[in-house]
Formats: C-alpha cells, structure tokens, sequence
C-alpha cells in the first residue's frame, strides 16, 4: 500500500466515519474482554453476538434501529444469563449455549419471516465497516465512552471480582452487581462493534488481543493496555489493508489480530 | 448497637442448608479478641460453610453471626476481617497480575470507587510485603511465584487491609512443607506479638495442640470448643472424625500430626 493510497482514505467521509468508529471497538472490545478472558467467560461474547443479531433481526423486521435491538436484546440476555448462572444445576456453561442457539433460531425464524432483509442483516452477521452511518459513529462514540467510563470508575472492583468471587463477597463488595454490570457491559460493546467487525467475529477482537498480550507474562494493568494497543494496531492494518486489497473488513481486521498473536506465541515470554 | 469491645466473634444458633440438606446445624461459640482459634473436623463437615458464614458470604437459614457486636453482613465488620481462601492461592496461578497488584486489592474495600490511591493505602501496601518478605517479588507475576510464595501474596492482601480478625481456611493448597512453617510461624507471631485474632481451619493436630489457644470442632454440628489439650486425644479425634484416626509424622524433627 502506497502512502497516496493510505491517504485517499481521509478524502471519503464514509471511510473517516467507518476509521472512527472502528478505533473506538477497537479500544473497547478487549477492554471488556480481558475481563471475560479472566474469568475463563470468553464464550459469553460468542453468546452475546448470536443475541444482538436476533435483536438485529426483530429491528430489521419491526422497523426500528437494528443496534437498538441490538443493545436492548443483550441486556436482557445479559440478565438472564446471571440468573442462569447463580442457580444451581444448569451446568455452568452449557446455559450459555442454551441462550446462543435459542437466539440464532429466533433471529433464522425472523429472517425467513421477511425475505428482503438478507442483506441489510448480512452487513451485521459478517460486519460492515464502509456503511457506518453518521448516527451510527455517533452511538458508538457516546455509548462506548459510557462503557470506557463504568470500566475506569470501577476497575479496582471489576479487578478483585475476577480475580475470585469469594475474596470480593469477603470484602463487603456486591460481587452479584459487578457480574451483572460486567455481562451488561459486554452485550453493550458486542452490539456497538457488530457493524464494524459482525456478530461472528466480534468475540475474536474481544478475546485473541488479550491472550496475545497476556504471553508476555505482565502484571494485570499492563496486559490490558498492550491488548488495547494491539487492537488498535490490528484495527488500523486490518482497515487499510482491506480498503488497499478490497478484502472483507472485519475478516481482515482479526486476520490480522491472529496473526499478531502467532507472532506472540512465538516471541512472548511464557 | 451496643459494640462489644471484648469480643471478636459472637455466633448464636448458627444453620446453614444447601438445597435441603443440613451442612451446619445449631452452631453457637464466642471468640474473644486476640484468641488464635483452630477450627478441625473431617471433610465436608461444615468447616468452610462456617467461615462462609463468618465472612458474610453465605447468609445463615437460622442464627445469627456477630463481628466486633455488628452483623457480619455489616460494611464495617467486613473491614475488620482479613480472608485467605483454600484454594486461591493454586488457582490464581493463571491470573495475570503482579504480587503488588494482588496485594493491592486488599484495599480495595476501604477505598471508595475512582478515589487515588492514599499514603495509607501505599504505606499497608508496602507494610503487608515486608511482613510476609515478599517486597522483593512485588514486580513479579503471580504465576512466575512458588506455590508457598504465591500464598504468602495472598496473605499479605489480607494484611494490607489492616483487619483486626485474620481468616484462613487451610490455604496449603500447593504449598510445600517449609513454606506451611514459615506461614504458621507467621500467624502465631501476629497473634502473639500484634494481638491478630486468628481463624484457621486445619488439619494438623499436632500444630494446633501446640499453637492454638483454642480449638473448634465440627461435624455438621458443634462436637466440641475449648482448649486444644482438652480435646486433641487420639480416642476424641477417632469420634470426631467417625474412623481410625492415622497420626501423620513429618520429617522434620518437631514433627506436626496430620489427620
């Protein structure tokens, strides 16, 4: 890619809007993740995704905004999935794989209910980064900066919940809270990062940052620093190199986020 | 409410079930401050359920659990109680946060969210990784530690929080044989030195007839509370623990009891 090339990008607002807009998930996804990656609960991104396209599918077939439906479906399952997971006897993950095909076969039902949405849905399930709108830039701006926010104010206490339960009940916190903030707050940036990288590849900018950070044996801070900043790079040469080899944007934004993990695997310190 | 100086912990009555099934029945004992208290009984007996409940993490079906005189459910008892759980020193292994960044989190009830750290909260903080000689590791990762220093990580979290009632359930998870001494070494001189009241649910007889100032036994209900020599008889631990009891030797040439 020639610099002339890199540049023309700046003189498409559309491509500015998708740039913007894909920086900021790529700022918060592995800022929830690494939470998430902690916790062992990567597969509750995955879960998550499946239901924000459901919530997709109802905006798409009831005429309302699709990442409305979005965020609203993943609060909900997000509520649902903490109940799940405080009674006993649903066998830990296994309701997370209940609520993810349960959702898929609501969002196919949905679908087939209206033909003509495929495609509009399609720039959800695989990402869509050239047609983020300026309401859209707009949502994810103000709404990832909310999420940011809760995770700065909170960090010390979403820090000890992950780090064990029992320690954090111990100390008086309301360890049920902070699980059910930080579920809600991954159903939030899965919905905001659908349009940029799609509900099947969002959990991947959200999980493999982290583990490639987390290969270089760091304390809990910097590790999460380094997966944002990997993020950001995977983001920033996945962007290009798409626009530069007129690739599918979201599958060349975790290309190049697994690439960079195999790169870590190689050259980390564990 | 009237606070009651003299004693650490009051429990009354003291039920807990776990769907149906009695795991701690009628359990009632008062600790009093600066009592270095051994809690043993056979596994599955209701030894951690009880710390549970003392630590406020499970509500009791029945009774009632006092810290300092208030409900251990209350903001303030829970600042005066340190904890080092079982197993979390084994399983953090994986976590990727440095001793101080551990040690750290001790804080982190007594701080109010988005506060800066204080001179109070760094002077506990480097005060806890003195006592338990772990300064030098604060850089490190948790998961680049020895199981026994790992361990002492986590009882330096509980210390940093400056508690008043120091809780452990058997945190030797992992952890080898002179590790286990120097950690018990440690908790007898906060006890006798700093006057820390002291919980320790343990399997080692020998320790606690030679540590403890008092002993606890349970099986699912109280089978007995006093002083370690009134208790620690090979007959009496045959009936707490409802088989042949096997005194362990170990190598070491003040030789402990395991049972």
């Amino acid at each position: 890619m020639t610099d002339t090339a890199m540049f023309e990008i700046f003189r498409y607002d559309f491509l500015v809007r998708g740039l913007v807009a894909s920086l900021t998930v790529a700022v918060l996804a592995p800022s929830i993740g690494m939470f998430l990656v902690v916790r062992r609960q990567a597969f509750l991104a995955d879960t998550l995704a499946h239901v924000s396209l459901a919530g997709v599918a109802a905006g798409l077939l009831f005429s309302f905004n699709p990442v409305a439906g979005a965020i609203g479906a993943s609060l909900l399952a997000a509520i649902l999935i903490e109940k799940l997971r405080l009674k006993q006897g649903f066998f830990g993950e296994s309701s997370l794989s209940l609520i993810l095909s349960g959702s898929l076969a609501l969002a196919v039902i949905m679908i087939g209910l209206a033909r003509s949405l495929g495609a509009s849905l399609f720039s959800y399930l695989f990402g869509s980064v050239t047609t983020v709108g300026r309401f859209d830039v707009g949502v994810i701006l103000a709404l990832g900066a909310t999420v940011l926010t809760v995770v700065f104010v909170g960090y010390r206490q979403f820090f000890l919940v992950s780090l064990d339960e029992e320690l954090a009940l111990s100390g008086g916190l309301r360890a049920q809270g902070f699980n059910l903030l930080l579920t809600a707050l991954s159903g939030l940036t899965i919905a905001l990062s659908l349009r940029i990288v799609g509900a099947l590849l969002v959990g991947a900018l959200m999980v493999i940052p982290v583990l490639a950070a987390s290969r270089f044996g760091m304390g809990f801070r910097r590790t999460h620093l380094l997966a944002a900043a990997l993020s950001v790079f995977s983001v920033l040469i996945g962007f290009f190199l798409s626009y530069a080899l007129d690739l599918a944007a979201g599958g060349t934004i975790v290309g190049v986020a697994i690439l960079i993990f195999l790169a870590a695997l190689l050259f980390g310190r564990r | 409410m009237q606070v009651n100086s003299g004693l650490a912990i009051e429990a009354g009555n003291l039920s807990y079930g776990y769907g149906g099934v009695s795991a701690l029945k009628d359990v009632g004992f008062v600790l009093r401050e600066g009592e270095y208290l051994a809690v043993i009984g056979p596994n599955g007996g209701g030894k951690t359920t009880l710390i549970k409940l003392l630590l406020g993490i499970l509500e009791p079906t029945s009774g009632f659990v006092r810290i300092h005189g208030r409900p251990a459910s209350d903001r303030r008892a829970r600042l005066d109680v340190g904890y080092v759980p079982q197993r979390v020193s084994s399983e953090a292994a994986e976590f990727p946060a440095t001793v101080r960044e551990i040690v750290e989190s001790g804080r982190t009830p007594r701080r109010r969210a988005f506060s800066r750290r204080s001179a109070a909260d760094r002077e506990a903080v480097d005060h806890a990784l003195e006592t338990l000689e772990i300064a030098d590791l604060s850089d490190r990762t948790i998961g680049s530690l020895s199981g026994g220093q790992r361990q002492r990580a986590f009882i330096a979290r509980a210390v940093a929080g400056e508690p008043r009632i120091l809780i452990l359930d058997e945190p030797t998870v992992g952890v080898d044989h002179s590790a286990q001494e120097a950690f018990r070494q440690f908790l007898t001189h906060a006890n006798r030195e700093h006057g820390m009241t002291i919980v320790f649910v343990t399997h080692d007889v020998e320790f606690v007839s030679r540590e403890a100032t008092s002993v606890l036994c349970l099986n699912h209900s109280l089978v007995c509370h006093g002083r370690p020599g009134e208790y620690l008889k090979e007959d009496f631990l045959v009936r707490l623990y409802g088989r042949e009891v096997k005194l362990v030797e170990h190598e070491h040439h003040d030789g402990h009891g395991h049972v």
